[in-house]
């Protein structure tokens, strides 16, 4: 295992920068998603650790060593790939013992080791199977299995969950997670998507046109998203954001927005250094703070609804706010009808602010 | 469902008309199975009586004729070594490398490849084979042929490798291989139903060619099967049938069994950048 660590790194493809001048290290034993939308710089990041890409400037380092011009074969790292890239005129055996052929090992121990490997993944009974003469689930497993048979410094991922099924994708991240957990790997995972970032991470770097706009645990990046991007990415429905024209009352912040109301939030240093840049500010709340109020108190929030889903234990409920909406999850099963007009509570400490760039103005005591 | 007579009667005309064309396609096959065993064949169709391998003994007698047969072998395989292993190597740089401007080389060779192999450029191949010594060697040929079928092949095999996935050899290289090994491990495996295709293209093209080895060539002893059957012409010139159609016969039964055995073997899943 070892660290890895990205010194100003810079990728372009042509006149398209995919990679702008990022920073960052992960630790040794740690676990590091790269998280946000395609086109965003993650895989390209990821294929640069890996040696498949080289940086136009900038260096990478694996475990203390500069790897930046490093020849993948040369850096000792295990990756699974988006589309498992298994042989197909190798059978199961021979794919997993690959790298351990090239590493020299004799056909009989490396077999061996490729069989407890594919034990431990339920796999080991399908060893002279064709790639193709098994389901996609296996041939996840296969391709982790390959990953797995020998020690590397890092793994990586790049997206390999994506092409299963919604159920078996749940049982694979369940057991990634035990994985690192349990081996303490150094892993740098790629995904576009946020519950698995959120369920896998001991650190989320959520990236935007080719930057990191914030690298935090992902508890932190739920808390205290730093900007409207991250705030918008991360959370399932994502944060709602209101955007609304801010004024100094008597000390008190005043809220200009359709239907919302905020009782009480006192203007602190940086409320009022933001507010003298601009009046715009953002309002951002998430649906699992909102709930149906039924007292005209407090913070609230009051629109038309626009839709109520039951999802089971909880409902979504959507309000329309002139085209742009507002979701909460509710826990309670009240009747709704459509149109009907509701008030949405939350409290204070609930409340991220965001300026007129989309920074996170931090609250009291952050 | 009952028919209608004029349904039927159209039927019944429609299948007559087909069995017909047939026939008529049917009919040279029909004598080139027949001919050569019949010790009396003429140009008409008939079937032998007796059935005889005379004519194959007489074939096999002549020394020239066996010969040409195993030179045809020689100009073939050995084309198709130079064109199979020259164009996968061409076709996976190509595929994989990112040399600016690697489309317009492969479509700017293919459009003089035709020119290559083609009777318009035979004078300039003949002397350029001149100046370089090789008149009347198995060489000429094989450089001939190569120079004019790579390109196509380099064409269809880059089609062929640009459809598999870079994450094999990437998968490959990450695991610890070298890219010479990623190449022949990984990648060569995988493009190989494409490398067969380009094999027996090549090698029907080269052993069923008559102008470029019957210029290229100057003595008997290195003449092609397809150049010697002019051999069994009498001295008015006229064809000697029953010897002709043995030959043709021997002469047309490697394509068939590379054919037969390659479709065991592998399948034509592939053909020409169609995938079926």
């Amino acid at each position: 295992m070892a660290s890895v660590e990205f010194r100003n790194v810079t990728k372009s493809f042509g006149l398209f920068t995919a990679v702008a001048d990022v920073s960052f290290d992960i630790g040794d034993g740690e676990f590091v998603c790269l998280l946000g939308p395609s086109g965003c710089g993650k895989t390209t990041s990821l294929r640069m650790i890996a040696g498949l890409e080289t940086p136009t400037s900038g260096e990478i380092l694996i475990g203390g060593r500069e790897v930046t011009h490093l020849h993948p074969k040369d850096r000792n790292i295990a990756m699974v790939f988006q589309d498992y890239a298994l042989y197909p005129h190798m059978n199961l055996a021979d794919n997993i013992a690959y790298p351990l052929k090239v590493r020299g090992e004799p056909v009989d121990k490396r077999h061996g080791r490729a069989k407890e490997v594919a034990d431990v993944l339920k796999i080991g009974h399908l060893m002279d199977r064709l790639p193709s003469q098994i389901s996609g689930g296996q041939q996840q497993r296969t391709s982790l299995a390959r990953a797995l048979v020998y020690p590397a410094q890092v793994y990586l991922f790049d997206e390999p969950l994506s092409n299963l099924d919604a159920k078996l994708r749940l049982e694979a991240r369940g057991f990634l997670n035990h994985l690192q957990r349990d081996m303490g790997m150094t892993a740098v995972y790629v995904t576009h998507d946020q519950a698995e970032a959120m369920a896998l991470a001991t650190r989320i770097a959520v990236m935007d046109q080719g930057r990191i706009v914030q690298y935090a645990s992902p508890i932190e990046i739920y808390r205290r998203p730093a900007t409207t991007f991250v705030a918008n990415f991360v959370g399932n429905p994502p944060m709602n954001l209101i955007e609304a024209e801010g004024t100094n009352r008597d000390g008190r912040l005043a809220l200009k927005a359709d239907g919302l109301t905020i009782a009480d939030l006192p203007i602190t240093d940086v409320i009022g250094k933001a507010l003298s840049n601009s009046p715009k500010l953002t309002l951002g709340v998430r649906p699992e703070h909102l709930s149906i109020a039924d007292t005209e108190t407090g913070n609230r929030l009051t629109a038309p609804l626009f839709a109520n889903e039951n999802m089971g234990p909880e409902s979504l409920v959507t309000v329309d706010r002139q085209g742009s909406r507002v979701t909460a999850r509710i826990f309670t099963d009240d009747h709704l009808s459509l149109g009907e007009t509701v008030t949405l509570g939350f409290s204070t400490e609930h409340i991220h602010l965001f300026d007129s760039m989309g920074n996170r103005i931090p609250a009291v005591g952050e | 469902m009952k028919l209608t007579i004029p349904a039927f009667v159209g039927r019944i005309a429609f299948s007559a008309l087909a069995a017909l064309l047939g026939a008529v396609f049917a009919l040279p096959l029909l004598w080139f199975l027949f001919a050569p065993f019949n010790a009396r064949a003429e140009l008409g169709l008939a079937v032998p009586e007796p059935w005889t391998l005379q004519n194959f003994v007489t074939v096999f007698g002549n020394s020239y004729a066996v010969q040409a047969l195993w030179n045809s072998f020689i100009q073939a395989i050995g084309g198709v070594i130079l064109i199979g292993a020259a164009a996968t190597l061409a076709a996976y740089a190509l595929s994989r490398s990112s040399i600016p401007g690697k489309g317009a080389v492969t479509y700017i060779l293919l459009l003089f490849s035709s020119v290559v192999s083609g009777s318009a450029a035979m004078v300039p191949i003949f002397l350029i084979i001149s100046a370089a010594g090789l008149m009347d060697t198995h060489i000429a040929v094989i450089l001939t042929f190569a120079g004019g079928l790579l390109p196509t092949a380099m064409f269809i095999l880059r089609d062929f490798i640009d459809s598999i996935p870079k994450s094999y050899e990437e998968s490959a290289m990450v695991a610890g291989a070298s890219p010479v090994q990623a190449f022949f491990d990984v990648a060569l495996p995988v493009i190989r139903p494409g490398i067969v295709v380009i094999v027996v293209w090549s090698f029907v093209n080269i052993w069923g060619s008559f102008l470029i080895p019957f210029i290229l060539l100057r003595s008997d002893r290195n003449m092609p099967a397809s150049v010697a059957i002019y051999s069994f012409y009498s001295e008015a010139g006229t064809p000697i049938v029953t010897l002709l159609a043995a030959y043709s016969l021997i002469y047309s039964l490697p394509v068939i069994a590379l054919y037969l055995f390659v479709s065991w073997k592998f399948g034509f899943r592939f053909f020409g950048g169609i995938k079926a």
